[in-house]
């Protein structure tokens, strides 16, 4: 009975589960499903910062002019800490790559090595987000913003649009690494009253410098802005800061939760859950997802801080 | 019935070994080192108009796009997926980003025509 047996079927080893369409099981798919709707979110927040950044593109301010510091070390050096916030990350990515390859062979104490170097990393990144947002929301040079809300830059006439800082102007010596001295909209008025040689300047692609005379009438409704927040920024506009917490927070969630996620699947390996399951497939979960951060990071510092 | 929900995935062979992991992060680390030194430098040849924008700025993209192939491809391993996984994931990011990227800066760029006027 060929009809007979085609109706007998077992159609619970058919629509019952434990198929795998995909080849993936249905926790790494899943993942994949989120990672893939957060890459949508992700994008949205670069290519919203991508409009504002077109339609203000003559002020919009020039990344290696913002973060230019390192630690320990005097001067500027643009690019070269997000650089190493970018290796930090790359390398604790492979370490995650380690720790998977080490769960498919069933070694524990692989597994217990790469994860544990992965959290270290984790930490170290989140550590330097950390230093980077202290300097940013406490500025650098400090600018003055006009009655328009542009900002602009002192700078002395004849030195090639060099940003002279606030502590200069108003001290007369050298700004000293790391000082954070918060001074008046008064004392940089009075300052700027008795250099004659110090003008404003804008900021980003136009880098217009103003005639003294400009200068001196602008500065009649200047006020004077110190560091970051979502409300001034120092360093042009205001969206550039607001778009640097939202995007760079963001991402720094998700390092902190990618952390957690590792962590809790730390401990899980310390206390040899999966090595009874007989895999280590909960491994490869959250590396999808710090991988996943990993890759975010690539386009954060290509859009934020190179392009 | 019995619970599937811990059952691995079908295991597809990658490459064995370790080598290829570190090769991967060689490569990463080699482009973001030119990056960062293109970056620094800014190379006056590389700043030509091209495609709406810098050449360098350009060359910023292609090499970020060949960094985050060889993190989805190798490190998370969806290039050793099954085809119809592969196309799942990727198609509509293919998609829906450019086009969502196009949309943006257009309008972005008219926003400050108009806003110049």
């Amino acid at each position: 009975m060929a009809n007979g047996a085609a109706l007998e079927q077992n159609t619970s080893a058919l629509w019952g589960g434990g198929r795998q369409p995909f080849g993936a099981s249905y926790g790494k798919m899943m993942m994949w499903f989120f990672l893939l709707s957060d890459a949508l979110t992700f994008s949205g927040f670069l290519t919203a910062m991508g409009l504002y950044r077109f339609k203000y593109e003559e002020t919009w301010p020039i990344a290696e002019n913002v973060f230019t510091h390192f630690p320990m070390l005097h001067g500027e050096h643009p690019l070269l800490f997000v650089a190493l916030m970018t290796f930090i990350l790359i390398l604790s990515s492979v370490t995650m790559v380690l720790a998977v390859n080490a769960g498919h062979k069933n070694n524990h104490n692989g597994v217990v090595l790469w994860m544990g170097l992965t959290i270290v990393g984790g930490f170290m990144f989140l550590g330097s987000q950390a230093w980077e947002w202290y300097h940013f929301i406490n500025g650098d040079k400090g600018a003055i913003q006009l009655e328009d809300n542009t900002i602009v830059y002192l700078t002395k006439t004849g030195s090639e649009g060099k940003i002279l800082s606030v502590y200069e102007l108003v001290t007369g010596v050298e700004k000293p690494h790391g000082d954070h001295t918060e001074f008046s909209t008064g004392d940089v008025v009075s300052a700027f009253g008795l250099n004659t040689d110090v003008t404003l300047r804008y900021p980003g692609k136009a880098e217009t410098t103003m005639t003294r005379e400009e200068a001196v009438k602008a500065f009649q409704t200047a006020k004077l802005i110190q560091g970051a927040s979502l409300r001034e920024n120092e360093y042009g506009n205001v969206l550039f800061a607001d778009f640097f917490f939202f995007v760079t927070g963001f991402h720094g969630t998700h390092v902190f939760s990618g952390v957690v996620l590792n962590i809790i699947i730390f401990i899980n390996v310390l206390m040899g859950t999966y090595k009874q399951r007989g895999h280590y497939e909960m491994v490869e979960k959250v590396g999808l997802y710090w991988h996943f951060v990993d890759l975010v990071w690539v386009f954060v510092f290509t859009f934020f801080y190179l392009v | 019935m019995s619970d599937h929900s811990n059952n691995p995935s079908e295991h597809h062979d990658g490459p064995e070994g370790t080598a290829w992991i570190w090769k991967v992060f060689w490569i990463l680390l080699a482009v973001t080192t030119v990056e960062v030194v293109l970056g620094i430098i800014k190379p006056e040849i590389l700043l030509s108009q091209f495609l709406g924008t810098s050449l360098l700025n350009v060359i910023f993209i292609v090499l970020t796009l060949a960094k985050a192939y060889y993190i989805v491809a190798e490190f998370m391993h969806l290039g050793h997926e099954r085809k119809n996984f592969i196309w799942t994931i990727t198609l509509p990011i293919v998609i829906l980003i450019p086009y969502l990227t196009f949309v943006l800066l257009t309008e972005g760029g008219y926003m400050g025509v108009l806003m110049n006027q």
